[in-house]
């Protein structure tokens, strides 16, 4: 061939080339996963699949920290500069779909009946939000310590009572060998409290708000099971089970020295937890009366209001739902991918897999945080709340507090459109 | 007991207290820094004891290449320099000026405007930090793409908000109320135009005052956390201290925080450290040493 050919030849490559870069319609897309490698190779994975993969849309992709996600998307809204696809906190979803930052997703819908309810962005009757993952909380221990506190392991059909999650303590705490009887995590504050604490008062019968009107925290905040689930939570630390305050450096590396009998943890902990000790145990959930419960719903992909390509957009998140990124997502980051086949394919939840049986006790016990765009409030005043309480405040004045002030925000915001 | 007895017994009481207190100021520098070096695991267990200060145990620049490798952090430094050393430059320029004509021009509303720009203090940022967002995002600039709407995600929307602010004028202001008279009205007999007066005369005997507002303006601009995390999306633009989230996941990597909090310290020792001899020599220039 000659130079001129060559020439001619590149020149029409590269024209084809452009053209179709040129046809293809630019999405924007904000993650909160800046600084996480693992997770972000994923995502520049799928969107270079995607991009390659059809010829209409491009994405292009724009990553923030995680604790300063919200504020900018907040900030992002009241400036009219949101992005095209956006991804956002399962519980706080409610609240931006409300307040017009998100519009409901048009994906084949038949392509998630097979996904594991947390993930499912649900609000006012439409799909809002859909994630690739779950995340699931256990009380982790070690099987020696159970063996040597003749303590009886308790499984999904049968997890501890709150007569035997008391016992369980107790034995911990006489036994002198652990500074605590129990690693609760409050070193973490902020969205930890809710997410792993609600639970254990649902699982006692109360809950943040009534999930019937959706209109009230009376009697759900501050009603007989709620007192009780208050009065045993105090009794944590006044029985010196657990710590009100924690040292950060505890929480993260507590259990694995042996300070702590039982860590209350997520499943992102797991394979940290399994590294220190080799006959780490996951347990479930207690029951204290109303059923074993844990949180549900972690991060998920959804449309901005003001997207002017929702159909482009529904369609990159339509074509991250496939198995292999789950897959993808759920080994590089621990979390628990959204569908069984997913799972099939990951070396940690395959079965057999060291942590299969999280993916059990998310089919089990999940359950989400109250869907109304008041949690967002109803999150921070519940955590205040068990803080005031696991300091000393008392129980009902503190819950009848907390109810008032929930109740109030309810008011002001004409219901959140309940 | 002598009289020289009891200066020497005082001497030592005295350095030993200021020895105990710059060691509690430098602790916690000495800390951040050696923990850099330090895997995260030798890092917590020594946290609660003084090997915690000490350079022992297994020491490397892991944390120092897996921090780079986590966040572009020459990129973020390079941002906060940036934009903090444009603004505390026209600030100095701007304020100082105003300052100028707050205390040496007469004109009709001086009082007010100073009272209205003191007042303007007890604002927080917080509370005008929506509205200055709304207007940042619908100005007009013009760029190098041409007239362009809304400053998000540039530079100039992380500058232009912070170059005048109360608190700078009113330090010149009262700065330059303490400066001899005689030597303006000295310069207005000699037929001196107020621009060469603050430029020849009033600026000259101004170090400290220009060093004090300096290292405010540095301080405050550098530790820039909600503005940029407000108004910047591209992470082209983002500072340093919104660039120290990208190390705070789930399972939080403190070697490598304390590695990004060491590198992002630079830059302010640096300064302080330009600054503190400028801040001497421009004592020592001026004539209003006693």
């Amino acid at each position: 061939m000659t130079n001129a050919k060559w020439v001619a030849g590149a020149f029409v490559a590269a024209t084809a080339w452009g053209s179709v870069a040129a046809a293809q319609e630019t999405l924007t897309m904000w993650y909160h996963g800046a600084g996480n490698e693992g997770e972000a190779k994923v995502l520049n994975q799928i969107i270079t699949d995607f991009n390659g993969s059809q010829a209409d849309w491009k994405v292009e992709l724009q990553s923030f920290p995680q604790a300063a996600y919200n504020d900018s998307v907040v900030a992002g809204a009241l400036a009219g500069n949101l992005p095209d696809i956006l991804d956002v906190d399962g519980p706080v979803m409610p609240n931006w779909a409300w307040a017009g930052y998100m519009q409901p997703l048009t994906i084949d819908e038949s392509k998630i009946a097979n996904f594991l309810p947390g993930p499912k962005g649900m609000w006012d009757g439409k799909l809002y939000s859909i994630g690739l993952w779950d995340a699931a909380v256990s009380l982790v221990t070690r099987q020696s310590i159970l063996d040597e506190l003749k303590l009886r392991t308790p499984t999904l059909a049968e997890p501890w009572t709150l007569e035997e999650f008391n016992g369980a303590m107790e034995a911990a705490k006489a036994s002198g060998k652990f500074e605590y009887a129990l690693d609760l995590g409050t070193a973490w504050t902020g969205e930890w409290y809710p997410y792993a604490f609600s639970p254990l008062l649902q699982s006692f019968g109360g809950d943040l708000v009534d999930r019937s009107t959706y209109k009230t925290a009376e009697g759900a905040l501050n009603g007989e099971a709620a007192m009780a689930f208050g009065n045993w939570w105090q009794s944590l630390f006044t029985n010196g089970y657990a710590q009100a305050t924690q040292d950060g450096a505890d929480r993260d590396s507590g259990f694995g020295a042996g300070k702590y009998a039982f860590s209350w943890n997520g499943n992102w902990a797991a394979l940290g937890a399994l590294k220190a000790f080799d006959d780490t145990v996951f347990l479930p959930a207690p029951n204290f009366g109303a059923g074993a419960k844990i949180g549900a719903a972690s991060w998920q992909f959804g449309v901005s209001a003001k997207s002017a390509h929702p159909d482009g957009a529904s369609k990159f998140i339509e074509f991250a739902l496939q198995d292999k990124y789950l897959a993808d997502f759920a080994n590089t980051t621990g979390l628990i991918p959204a569908t069984a086949t997913a799972a099939a394919m990951t070396e940690n939840y395959k079965e057999g897999g060291p942590l299969a049986v999280y993916y059990s006790m998310t089919e089990a016990n999940a359950l989400v945080r109250p869907v109304t765009p008041g949690y967002v409030v109803q999150a921070k005043v519940f955590e205040k709340a068990l803080a005031d309480i696991a300091n000393g405040a008392d129980v009902a004045a503190t819950l009848d507090a907390a109810t008032d002030e929930i109740n109030a925000d309810i008011e002001k915001n004409g219901g959140y459109g309940h | 007991m002598t009289t020289n007895d009891n200066h020497g017994l005082r001497l030592i009481v005295r350095y030993l207290v200021l020895i105990l207190i710059a060691l509690m100021f430098c602790f916690p520098l000495v800390f951040m820094i050696i923990s850099s070096f330090k895997p995260d695991q030798q890092l917590l267990l020594d946290s609660g004891n003084i090997r915690a200060f000490l350079p022992v145990g297994d020491l490397s620049f892991d944390n120092y290449s897996e921090a780079f490798a986590r966040a572009p952090i020459a990129l973020f430094i390079f941002n906060s320099v940036f934009v903090t050393a444009i603004t505390v430059t026209l600030s100095l320029l701007l304020c100082s000026t105003a300052g100028f004509a707050f205390t040496f021009m007469e004109w009709r509303g001086r009082k007010l405007a100073l009272s209205i720009i003191l007042a303007t203090l007890i604002v927080p940022f917080q509370a005008i930090a929506i509205p200055l967002l709304l207007l940042a995002s619908k100005l007009p600039w013009i760029g190098m793409d041409g007239l362009t709407w809304g400053w998000l995600n540039s530079y100039h929307v992380q500058i232009i908000p912070f170059i005048a602010d109360g608190l700078t004028i009113y330090l010149f202001a009262q700065y330059f109320k303490d400066l001899p008279g005689e030597l303006i009205e000295a310069a207005r007999v000699e037929g001196a135009s107020w621009w060469q007066i603050y430029r020849k005369v009033v600026m000259p005997l101004s170090g400290p005052v220009l060093a004090t507002a300096a290292i405010l303006k540095f301080l405050a601009m550098y530790n820039q956390y909600l503005w940029p995390l407000m108004v910047v999306q591209e992470e082209g633009y983002r500072p340093v201290m919104v660039g120290l989230q990208y190390f705070f996941q789930l399972n939080i990597a403190w070697g490598e925080v304390m590695a990004y909090l060491s590198l992002i310290t630079v830059p302010v020792l640096a300064f302080y450290l330009y600054l503190q001899k400028a801040f001497i020599a421009s004592i020592a220039s001026t004539g209003v040493k006693g």
